[in-house]
This record gives C-alpha cells, structure tokens and sequence, in this order.
C-alpha cells in the first residue's frame, strides 16, 4: 500500500496566500510515500513546505515557477503502476482529454497527472488513467470559474490504484473515490 | 559585659571535666578553637578578605561548635542545666567571629540553629522537670558574651511563649528590643533573623493560640515591624563600613543578605489578621518610610519589589497612590522602572485572573495614577535611556491591554506619550527599537485584527520613528499578524493607512540605502507583501475597485525591484474582480457612473502590466497579457482582448529571444488563442498566422515542428459555433511534417544517423487526433502512409534506437487497435487503417 499525492497548481504568493489550514492539518509528514506535483508552486517556501511533508518529491514546471529547473516531463514507476506528470500548459488544447491521451501514450504511461485548469478530473480514458489533481489553494483560473481547492491522494496496492480526491467546499472538506484496476502488467 | 559565674565564660574550665570519651581533635588543640574574647572586639568591623584563610577559619569555628555541642548534649543528657547552658553558650561564641564572609556566616550559623533547635525541644520539656521557664530565661541571661546570650534568650524565649506563662507580646517585645545590644551588622542581621525564625508560629495573629485580649494582631505587626526596621538599618549601615575601594564587594554581600531583611515583609504578608485597613493604615506606610528614609539604594530597590511581590494585589490597587507616591521619593539611583513594571505586570495577572476584579481598577483610577507615576518618574530621571522609557510604557500598554481593552483612547494615549519621549532622538539603539516593536506588537496580539491598530491615531506617529529596518521588522509583524488571523482588510481607507504603515517594505525609505538585504530574505518579505495583496477584500464591486486602486498607488512607488512579486497579485484580484462584475453586467441595465465595470478595470489591468516594462520582466508580462486576453475574452470585449493580445505579441516580438522561454510562451499563446471565440475572422486570422509564422521560426526543428503542429487546433474548436477548418489543419500537419523530414536530413547529415523518429510518431497521433474528430481532409491513406514511413524508418539500418519512440509507437499501434474494437461508428471509421 503505496500513498501517492498529487498536488499542484497553488500559485502562492500570486494568487493564493496560502494552502489552506483545513488541508494543512490533513497533510502530515511521515504518512505519504510519494508526492507528485503538477507545478506551479509557485515559490521555494512551499517547495520546502511539500518536500518536509516526503522528501520523495517530483516535480513538472509550470509556466510561473519560480525554479527553472523543474523538468516539462516526468515518469516515474510505482508498483505495478507507471505514472507520468506534466503541468499541462504545453498540451494544446488545454485540458482536452484526447491530446492528454496522446501525451499519456508518448510517455507510455498507465496514469498521467497533468493541471493548469486548475479543474479536477479523475477517469478512465482510451488506455490509461487521466489524473487533474485542481488547484489545492483554489486559485484563479483563466480557464475555470469558481475553483474550489483540490488535491488528490492514490492508494496504489498491487493491481488496484484508489484515487481519493478532497475537495474544499464551503469550508467543508469532502472526500470522493474511483476505483481503477489493471488487468495486467502491460497496460490497464 | 562578662558576668563572671561560674563556670560559664572561663574557656580553661572546659579541660577540667573529666570525659571517658576522648575526643581527638583534628585540626588544632581545644585551647585554640576559642576566640579569645580579649582579641576579638564586639564590633569590629574589619570585612575578612582572603578566601583560603576564610575556609581555614570556618572549618575550626565549625569543629569548635561542633565539640561544644557534643558537650551540650552531654549534659544535657545528665540533666546539668548549669553545664549545658555553658556549652552552649561556648558553642555560639563562634557566632561572635569577624572573619567570615556572609556566605560562610550563614553556614556556621547554620549549625548553629540545628543545635539550638535541639536546645528548644529539651527546654521544652525540661520546663516540665526541675527549674521553671521563668528561672531558665533568668539563667541565661548569665552567659559572659552578649551574643550567645541573646541567641539562648530567644530559643528559652521561644519556649515561654509557648508555655503561655506571659503573654507573648511582652516576651516578644523583650526580645526584640534586647537584640538592640548587637550593632555589628552581620551578626546583627542573623541574630534578629534568627529571631524571626523561632518567633514566627508564636505570633499572636487572628486563630492563633497566642491570640487574648492582651496580645492582638497589632501586637505582632508591631514586632514584625520594629525587627525589619531593625534589621534594615544594620543591612543599609554594612554599606558605609570599610573602606571605598572594597565598596563592590560590600554590595555582593549585602545582596547575599537582603533575604533576611525580606523575610520580614514575608511574616507581615502572612498574618491573616492584616485585613486591607490596617494594611493601608499602619503597615504599608511605616514599611515606606523605612524605605524611604534609608536612602539607600540596593534596600530601596529590593524593599519596593519585595513589598510588591508579598502582598495582595488587591492591597496594592486600594494603595496604589501611597506606593507610587513613595517612587519619586526614592533615590535618582534605583532603577524604579523595573519596580514600577514590576507592579504593572502583577496588577495585569490580577486583571487577568478574573473579570470579577475589573470595576474595582476603575474604582480607584488604576490606569491614571500609574500613568501619572510613570510621567513623573521620568520627568524626575532626565538621563533614562530611551528603551528605559519606552519600557515603561510598554508594562503600562500591557496592563492597559488586559484591565481596559475597551479603552481605546488610553491606549493611544500611551503612544503618544511614547511618540513625544522619542521625538528628536535621532537614531535609537538596538534596545529601544527591540522595546518599540514589542510596544507596538502588543495591542496587534490583543485585538487580533490590524483594524483596532489603525483606529489608534499615534500608532503611525511612533512607526514614523522607527529607523528603515525596524520599520521592515514591525511591517513584517504586521502582515504575519494579518495572515495569522485571517483578516481581511475591507476599505480602500484602511488600505492606504495599512500601507502607509508598511511603507519599509513597500519602498525604499532612505534614498542612498545600500543594497545590505540578502537576496532571499528580500524576497521572503516581497512575497509576504504579495500574500498581504491576497487578503484585502470587499464583496462591494465599487469598494474594491477603490482598494485596488490604492494597492496600485502604493507599489507603484516600489521600484523595479519589487514590482515583479506586487504586481502580479494585484492583476488576479483584479481578474478576480471582473468576472464577478462580469456576472452583475448581465442584471445591470442603469447607467448610473458605476466606475467597477469590466471595461474600466481592464484599462487599469493594462496600465498596470505596462509598469513592468521598466523592470523588465517581459515573460512575466507576457503571460500576465494573456490571462487578461482571456477574462475580456469571457466579457466578450473583442478589442480589449486584441489589445491584450497585441502587447503580447510584441514583447514576444522584441524581448523575449531565449529559445526556452520562447517555445514557452509561445504555447501559452496558442493555447490561449485557440480558447478566443470573441474574435472575430479578420483578428483571428491575423493572431493565428503570426502564431504559426513564429511557431515555424523558433531555433531548433523539433520544436518549430511540435508548436507548428500545436498551430493545427487553432484551426479547430470543438465548440458548437469553434471554426472547423479541416483544410487549414492538414495544412498545418503537413508544414510540420516538412519540418520533420528537415530534421531527420540534418540529423543523416551532422550525425550519420537518421535520427528519432519521435516527431513522425507524434504528427501521426495527431492525424489521428483530428481523423477520430471526423476532419474530412485526413484520410486513412495519409494515415497508412505514415504508419509505413514510420515503420521503415525503425526498421532501417541507419536509425538510431529510441526505447521511447518504439513504446509510443507501441501504445498507438495499441490505440487504434482499441478504436477497431469499439465497434460501431468508430470502429468502422478505424476498420479501414491496417497495423
């Protein structure tokens, strides 16, 4: 029982002052294995804030990082499962789920995570897993309105990944799961 | 003074009884362990010196008393008053030394009381047996040397009392004023703490046994008191002995001492039977007039705090004007702003403790007399240092705080007077500007809400002083109040004070500061400012509209230095704005001179972007551009979105030349362009050709060739109304193609290889992208013809290998497949491409 979160898109200090403190106190060290993080941070403080939550932290840049360094793409393997993260702002049209796809197939992935609509999205899609963890501060969003802060947490064990998304609404914190199975060890 | 009986002060008589036990004697022989009463003068005031000699000296008065005690038990043990008392008394005589520190002191005397306790408890009972109490105080009265014989009246003293054979007061007046016959400092100060000690149960107090109608409290306040005067007077006169270079190490001893004259105060502080009046009537002001006529400072000092420290708080509010009447009668020297804020943080505990006690501080004017105190004391001390003062205020600020939080005006009267003692200092040192913001800190952690702060009309004026890094520091505990407490600062008004307020941070105060601020920290403090930017808020379109525009005014005086981290914040409340107007515009038919339009606020966001140009940060604004292309976009304002569009075109155009940054921002272009459905054709053809014009110019192929076919979906919208030009989009994939095949030619020519096939791969998804969306203008023979390039060129002798491109052809050769066996339309439109 691997936990992964994937997280991303909180924009502090240009659109968000801070994660917020429900999800704060929820966010504990020592309990996750793996981070995974979209991008769009955008500064070192909450780089620092998420790498002392699991030093295992990944990393794709987003357009208004603040660290240049962040690559545009990343796999990683976790399991049984291949993950591949991007920002997403390089994937035309934004948020289109058939050109995720194609990135999806180009990394050779089971599971992309991908942002920037600040949206979250969670489903099976041609051959693999799409994974829009949102926005975990709620920011602005040219593309979508009325953003509530998201961030989302994969239980991977064996052949199963249980995506777990926490979506602050209203103040409320609420909790929603997909179940997704491979069927093999090649591809889901 | 010696009284000759017998037996009692001849030291030679001691080695004339006969002991069965021989006593071996350590050090010297028993003839020596006796200070010679002709040797050692009652009085003499000579201060030993010399730490060796000093332990050499304690040892032998300890093995001196020690010998004498044992004989003491001895006959005590057989009964023999006469032989015990002359032990004893020999025993003390140690007590009658001069060449001990006090530290040392206290540990012979020490002893000394162990053994005389020892004494108390067979006299006790010995007054059950042969002579009676009365005779026993006559009896030792005989002892040769007057010290020994008072410590021996007290402990037998002790014992009448108990007896209750006479009252107590007249015992204990008796005694109190017989150890007048010791003027010797030291010994004086332990002998009448000595006194202390044994009296301390027998005091004739409300509920005591010792209690009558002759003995009252009154009696035992009268004790108390006339033993601390005593005993004050010997600690202040230890000051003048000896001579003025050794005047330190007079001082350190008499600290050592000052418990024993405070424990006085401490006996006074626990007999229950001083209610408030006679507190107020008789204790308080004879304890403050022995204070005062001392004049001596380490007593007055020390008295005033134990005073403070002993007794109730609730004595203290009903006194405050005779204690703080006594402060300016003290002597320049004492550091009365301790003893003051002393007093001001124990009434702040009180008012603390319970609401209950609140009405009572108002009652007796608490927060006048002490402010008034204060104001003379420092009008009385003209060289207090700054943070002295500032200090003082501070304690007053916290008990203002917690006994009058409501008090808005006294608060603010306390900066003032603040503002006026730092007037005209010029720059203040590290201390006062620590005690500053810990003054100006404190009314922020009070009230939780930087809104109270700016009601005070002086908090400004004292921030005005503040040299430009304390300004930063205090700017800094303003805003992490403010993020702590969540709130959200709501009118344009409160906004520009709480910026005027901050301004350290905001801009650069002193025209010629050197760059000392480390770059990280310097952007730390930027990106609190930025959060700050985050938190001010109106749910009043016009309000905010009027906050952002003072926002606006403020960090425009930033410079470029700190633009880039103020303005970005600043545009997305704005955004933020506008798509709540935009909603509202819909309702709104009035044309009343409504300022918060879309319109209006839009021409702001772009004069603000523009002020970046100066930094410059041309990415930054670059995408900045483009988010506000979007928001007017979703107004539906086709010019103010062109405009938008424009600037960013042109600082792509001009100033952004680095290949990255370039391939970048240019698919934030396309990706926001292919979004635009405002535009109408004319806008939209002349954008999308410059976008594909730049696409195909960028430095390196294999990105000409991913943003050109990037360019395609600007020629295709899933929307209902989105342009669908299938012709356009097969134009785009075939110039990308080009630019593919280009590639791999360099690539055979510089390398010898022929390069990844990747880009192949990647247009061929992208046929199959617009195929699946049912573009006409892609066929399944284009497809297949692409499936075999890509398939010869893996095979070809002269590829390089690419694990990566293998697996993506892999999983799209899978994809199609998976499209076949859908079934139905799809997979009849699949069925026809072979794998």
């Amino acid at each position: 029982m691997v936990l992964v979160l994937a997280i991303g898109d909180l924009h502090v200090p240009h659109r968000a002052p801070d994660l917020p403190a429900k999800f704060k106190s929820m966010l504990v060290p020592g309990k996750i294995q793996h981070i995974i993080c979209t991008g769009n941070l955008c500064i070192k403080e909450v780089h620092d804030y998420l790498k002392s939550l699991c030093p295992s932290l990944h990393i794709t840049r987003g357009e208004y990082d603040e660290d240049s360094r962040y690559p545009e793409t990343k796999t990683l393997t976790i399991g049984q499962f291949k993950l591949g993260l991007c920002h997403g702002h390089q994937v035309v049209p934004w948020g289109d789920l058939d050109s995720l796809a194609m990135l999806q197939r180009q990394l050779d992935v089971d599971i992309l995570v991908s942002g920037h609509t600040h949206q979250f999205k969670a489903y099976k899609h041609e051959a693999g897993v799409v994974i829009n963890p949102g926005s975990a501060t709620g920011a602005y969003s040219s593309i979508t309105y009325d953003v509530n802060p998201s961030f989302v947490l994969m239980d991977i064990d064996g052949l199963r990944v249980v995506v777990y998304v926490y979506e602050l609404i209203d103040g409320e914190v609420k909790v929603d799961k997909i179940d997704f199975k491979k069927t093999s060890t090649a591809t889901i | 003074m010696s009284k000759t009986k017998s037996g009692l002060s001849n030291p030679i008589q001691v080695h004339n009884y006969t002991s069965p036990v021989t006593v071996v004697y350590r050090n010297k022989p028993a003839t020596q362990n006796h200070i010679d009463p002709q040797k050692t003068k009652i009085g003499h005031t000579m201060i030993s010196d010399g730490g060796e000699d000093e332990e050499k000296w304690l040892t032998a008065g300890i093995a001196g008393l020690q010998q004498n005690a044992f004989y003491m038990h001895r006959a005590l043990d057989s009964n023999n008053i006469k032989d015990a008392l002359k032990y004893s008394a020999q025993m003390l005589s140690e007590l009658r030394t001069s060449r001990l520190s006090p530290h040392k002191y206290y540990e012979l005397y020490m002893r000394a009381f162990d053994e005389l306790r020892k004494l108390e408890i067979f006299f006790k009972e010995e007054s059950n047996r042969s002579c009676s109490i009365i005779e026993l105080y006559e009896l030792v009265q005989h002892a040769g040397n007057i010290l020994p014989r008072l410590y021996l009246l007290c402990t037998v003293g002790s014992v009448y009392i108990r007896s209750k054979e006479a009252p107590a007061k007249d015992i204990l007046k008796d005694l109190v004023e017989m150890c007048r016959g010791i003027q010797h400092p030291l010994r004086g100060l332990f002998l009448r703490s000595y006194l202390s000690q044994v009296s301390r149960d027998k005091l004739p107090d409300i509920g005591s046994e010792y209690e009558g109608d002759e003995n009252t409290v009154m009696d035992a306040v009268e004790f108390v008191l006339q033993n601390f005067t005593e005993m004050n007077k010997l600690w202040v006169r230890m000051q003048h002995q000896g001579p003025v270079r050794e005047k330190e190490k007079r001082e350190k001893e008499r600290n050592e001492l000052r418990d024993l004259v405070g424990k006085n105060l401490h006996v006074l502080g626990q007999i229950e039977g001083i209610d408030l009046e006679l507190y107020r009537d008789v204790v308080l002001p004879r304890v403050l007039e022995q204070v005062v006529n001392c004049k001596d400072d380490l007593a007055q000092y020390y008295l005033m705090d134990c005073i403070i420290q002993v007794f109730p708080d609730e004595y203290h509010l009903q006194t405050l004007e005779t204690l703080l009447g006594a402060c300016p009668q003290l002597q320049p020297s004492v550091d009365i702003k301790t003893v003051l804020s002393g007093l001001m943080e124990r009434l702040s505990n009180y008012a603390a403790s319970s609401t209950e006690v609140l009405p009572e501080f108002v009652q007796v004017e608490a927060f006048a007399k002490l402010n008034n105190a204060i104001g003379q004391v420092i009008e009385a001390q003209a060289d207090m240092p700054v943070f002295g003062a500032v200090a003082l205020y501070s304690s007053l600020l916290t008990f203002t705080l917690h006994v009058h939080p409501d008090r808005l005006d006294y608060v603010d009267q306390i900066l003032g007077a603040c503002v006026s003692k730092i007037a005209g200092k010029g720059k203040l040192e590290a201390k006062a500007t620590k005690q500053i913001v810990a003054l100006l800190s404190a009314p922020l952690e009070k009230y939780n809400d930087i809104d109270t702060a700016l009601k005070l009309s002086n908090y400004p004026l004292v921030m005005e002083y503040l040299d430009d890094r304390t300004n930063k520091v205090m700017s800094n505990v303003i805003i992490q109040s403010i993020m702590k407490n969540k709130t959200h600062i709501s009118t344009a008004d409160k906004v520009g004070a709480l910026f005027e307020l901050i301004k350290g941070l905001i801009k650069d105060l002193d025209a010629d500061n050197d760059d000392e601020m480390d770059e990280d920290d310097f952007k730390e403090e930027q990106n609190s400012v930025a959060r700050l930017i985050q938190m001010l808020y109106n749910n009043d379109p016009e309000e905010m509209l009027k906050i952002i525009c003072t926002v606006r005014k403020h960090i425009l005086t930033g410079g470029p230095k700190r633009l880039p981290f103020t303005v970005p914040p600043l545009i997305y409340n704005a955004l933020k704005l506008v798509r709540r107007v935009q909603s509202q515009d819909d309702n709104v038919s009035e044309e009343e001179t409504a300022s918060a339009t879309p319109k209006k606020i839009f021409q702001i966001l772009n004069q603000t972007i523009e002020t970046l140009s100066m930094v410059p940060v041309p990415d930054l604004a670059l995408r900045l551009y483009l988010e506000c292309a979007e928001a007017a976009n979703d107004c539906d304002l086709e010019p103010v979105a062109y405009e938008f569009f424009t600037q960013a075109y042109i600082l792509y155009e001009e100033e952004i030349s680095d290949s990255k940054a370039q391939v970048t921002a240019l698919y934030l272009i396309i990706g926001t362009l292919q979004r635009m459905h405002t535009f109408g054709v004319e806008n939209r053809d002349t954008l999308t050709h410059k976008a594909t014009g730049y696409s195909a110019k960028l430095l390196k192929k294999p990105d000409q060739c991913r943003a050109v076919y990037a360019c395609s979906h600007l020629f295709w919208v899933e929307d209902q109304d989105g342009v669908k030009d299938g012709e356009r989009v097969l134009l785009c994939l075939k110039r990308a193609l080009r630019i593919a095949n280009a590639a791999q030619q360099m690539a055979n020519v510089t390398k010898g290889s022929s390069g990844s096939v990747m880009l192949f791969i990647e247009i061929l998804n992208k046929y199959l992208y617009f195929f699946e969306k049912g573009n006409a203008q892609i066929t399944v023979a284009s497809i297949q013809g692409l499936i075999e390039l890509v398939t010869t060129e893996m095979q070809s002798d002269t590829s390089t290998s690419d694990p990566a491109a293998d697996a993506f052809f892999a999983s799209t050769i899978r994809y199609i497949q998976s499209q076949k066996d859908k079934g139905g339309a799809t997979g009849e439109k699949f069925e026809a491409i072979k794998v």
